[in-house]
């Protein structure tokens, strides 16, 4: 029998040996899990289930986890192109320790950055000191939330937009140059365009990160509730009480929220990239 | 517009990429810059875009100095080898770009924009397929493009950087001959880089042929083709044979194809056939009417004798198709060799041949000459130059 190297796939999925092994993966390490979690949930009565879902304080952590999230997510985006730009197109000092060194944020444990930054943040520290001076309080506030999820999130901007930038042909910046366009021109015009969808990958993941992150942000958002409490924290929290169905309530909201949310950015990738 | 280059140096670190250039190109030429690898055009045509600034040396563009200009301000139009097309813009965007990107005082309205655009897109042959996209062209179709968009910003200088270098041969000549008719109708001073000779002989009014970051020769084509002005001028314009001779004494040059540092041993091997020791039974063999008398009839002066041995060693070339081939050798010097391989496509047959010292001689003949003389495979020949060139 010929078969052919890359065959025609059949209308009906999920049917081919590789096909089945996949879905078979993904059903033992993601799935089966989360539908464990809808599970759990369902055995909560749907009054008890808007109830723990829409008090206050479960309203602000919400706000908390999405605005901070986002935020993080932008500003990772802005100085993670600055970052990646500066690595790819400019040689300096110690370029390869400095290159490396942005991936740290992937390995360190993120308890062991939360305290370095909470140390650092706090009002004796070496950082908090000058800043309380000038009347900003960074550690046990949000604003010290923020800056735990930027430095988790910043490698993911990097890794994600460097290996564009360094495909970007020369010659296509010198043509835009040589028809009479400024450095702000060909920027917007013809590199933006060709980094963006990486750009909303890089935002996206670091997003995703920064929404579920939890040891980083534990030790230097000081955990006031309705102030600097985030969702996995409650989650914790309720698990400790031993409120497991409470628990897995919250995390089937922050679940689908996400989703619903990382879809949207990639509709948006697929459509960008598609112009 | 007029261009004067005048003594332009550039070095990448050890490399010296140009070495004090000097080209005055006058208004309305089509100037190719012809050259080998790393001969240093590409580094010229890219310097008087201004896209790379020379360590010493002006570029004057229609009396202005250029050097404090950038590429933007010298309204030059440059085409790449692989056409730098803006992969997300369709086709129609592409071309705009130099007009949209200009001031707002400059900048033309979005209907007179269309207008010229689409004309520019007629006069490539794309009207149809303005709302492409680069990547649903093809590499002829883009080059198009690239030429358009550069037309758009109605420059006074036309740089192409090997515009044809990513095409294959049938879409390379179409295209050159319309890019000719094209700087005919526009009235620009046009300069392109290759190293393609025939593209630049057939295109352009004046070649430069570049080599070590230093200009060779400047003429017209039929200058540089007939009276090539050195050995790398001639080496780079075609193939060639080349011979060993010796001058003797009195200036004469003999080709010899003795090798002087070598003894005399060599010379027996050389296969030129009046000093062939073998000569006789070669002649038994291939042309049993001819006797050794015949072919050698020149005087005995006129052969290699031992005092020009110690004359000044030279090297004589030759075109493939300024030799002769011929079975029956007549009172001139030939060479023996033995047929290799015949190629009788094309209007000229082309004939590999192989020399009794093992060098390889080529030689184009036309088909009808082939035909006379019946030569196959492994036949034995003798050769001849009808002229060659002597560069010292």
């Amino acid at each position: 029998m010929r078969i052919p190297l890359l065959r025609q796939h059949s209308v009906l999925p999920g049917f081919g040996l590789a096909m089945g092994w996949t879905l078979f993966c993904l059903a033992v390490v993601v799935l089966i899990p989360l539908s464990g979690l809808f599970f759990k949930t369902a055995t909560m009565t749907g009054e008890a289930f808007w109830q723990t879902i829409s008090s206050p304080r479960v309203i602000n952590a919400y706000k908390i986890s999405f605005g901070i999230a986002f935020a993080a997510a932008l500003i990772n985006a802005f100085f993670g192109l600055i970052v990646a730009w500066i690595l790819v197109r400019y040689t300096f000092p110690f370029k390869r320790i400095v290159d490396a060194a942005v991936d740290l944020p992937f390995a360190l444990p993120t308890a062991v950055a939360g305290i370095a930054l909470a140390t650092l943040y706090a009002p004796q520290g070496w950082l908090g000191k000058p800043l309380a001076e000038l009347g900003i309080k960074v550690a046990f506030t949000p604003l010290g939330i923020l800056l735990a999820l930027v430095f988790v999130g910043l490698p993911f901007v990097v890794r994600t937009v460097q290996p564009i930038l360094e495909d970007l042909e020369k010659d296509v910046e010198e043509v835009a140059a040589s028809l009479g366009a400024s450095r702000r021109q060909i920027f917007c015009r013809v590199l933006l365009p060709q980094i963006f969808p990486a750009l909303l990958t890089g935002f996206a993941m670091s997003f995703a990160r920064a929404l579920g992150e939890y040891g980083s942000v534990i030790f230097i958002a000081g955990n006031l509730p309705n102030v600097s409490e985030i969702i996995p924290l409650l989650i914790t929290i309720k698990l400790e009480q031993y409120d497991y169905t409470g628990a897995t309530a919250l995390a089937v909201v922050m679940l689908l929220a996400s989703f619903v949310l990382l879809l949207l950015i990639n509709i948006l990738q697929k459509w960008s990239s598609r112009q | 517009m007029e261009i004067l280059v005048q003594n332009i140096n550039k070095r990448f670190k050890e490399f010296v990429a140009l070495d004090d250039v000097s080209l005055p190109i006058k208004s309305g030429e089509l100037i190719a810059l012809l050259g080998p690898s790393g001969s240093g055009k590409t580094t010229l045509l890219r310097i008087i875009a201004g896209l790379e600034f020379a360590d010493s040396g002006t570029i004057i563009l229609n009396g202005k100095d250029a050097n404090q200009q950038s590429v933007k301000e010298r309204n030059v139009g440059f085409v790449f080898q692989h056409y730098a097309l803006f992969r997300h813009m369709s086709v129609f965007e592409n071309v705009a770009f130099g007009l949209r990107v200009r001031p707002k005082e400059t900048r033309p309205s979005k209907a007179i924009i269309r207008e010229k655009v689409m004309n520019l897109l007629q006069m490539v042959h794309l009207e149809m397929f303005h709302d492409r996209y680069p990547s649903q062209l093809s590499g002829g179709q883009r080059q198009r493009v690239a030429l358009a968009r550069a037309l758009a910003v109605e420059p006074t200088v036309l740089l192409l950087d090997e515009p044809f270098g990513a095409l294959d041969a049938k879409v390379r000549k179409e295209l050159r001959h319309w890019m000719r008719k094209l700087h005919d109708d526009m009235n620009i001073t046009s300069i392109f880089v290759t190293h393609d000779q025939e593209e630049a002989m057939e295109v352009s009014d004046r070649l430069v042929v570049m080599s070590n970051g230093r200009i060779e020769q400047v003429g017209t084509p039929a200058d540089v083709y007939h009276t090539p002005a050195n050995s790398f001028v001639y080496d780079f314009l075609g193939n060639y044979n080349e011979f060993a001779g010796v001058k003797d004494e009195d200036g004469v040059v003999h080709l010899t194809e003795v090798d002087v540092e070598k003894s005399a041993s060599t010379t027996e091997k050389s296969g030129w056939l009046h000093r062939h020791p073998e000569i006789e039974k070669i002649m038994a063999k291939i042309a049993p009417s001819k006797t050794l008398d015949h072919a050698e009839s020149l005087p005995a002066a006129e052969i290699v004798a031992p005092k020009q041995l110690v004359g000044q060693k030279v090297t004589l070339f030759a075109r493939p198709h300024e030799m002769i081939v011929t079975k029956t050798p007549d009172a001139n010097e030939y060479i023996i060799a033995k047929v290799m391989h015949i190629n009788p496509a094309g209007p000229l047959v082309k004939i590999d041949l192989e020399r009794l010292n093992g060098r390889p001689l080529q030689a184009e003949i036309p088909k009808n000459v082939l035909d006379d003389l019946n030569i196959k495979k492994f036949d034995t020949v003798f050769v001849r130059p009808k002229e060659t060139k002597l560069f010292e």
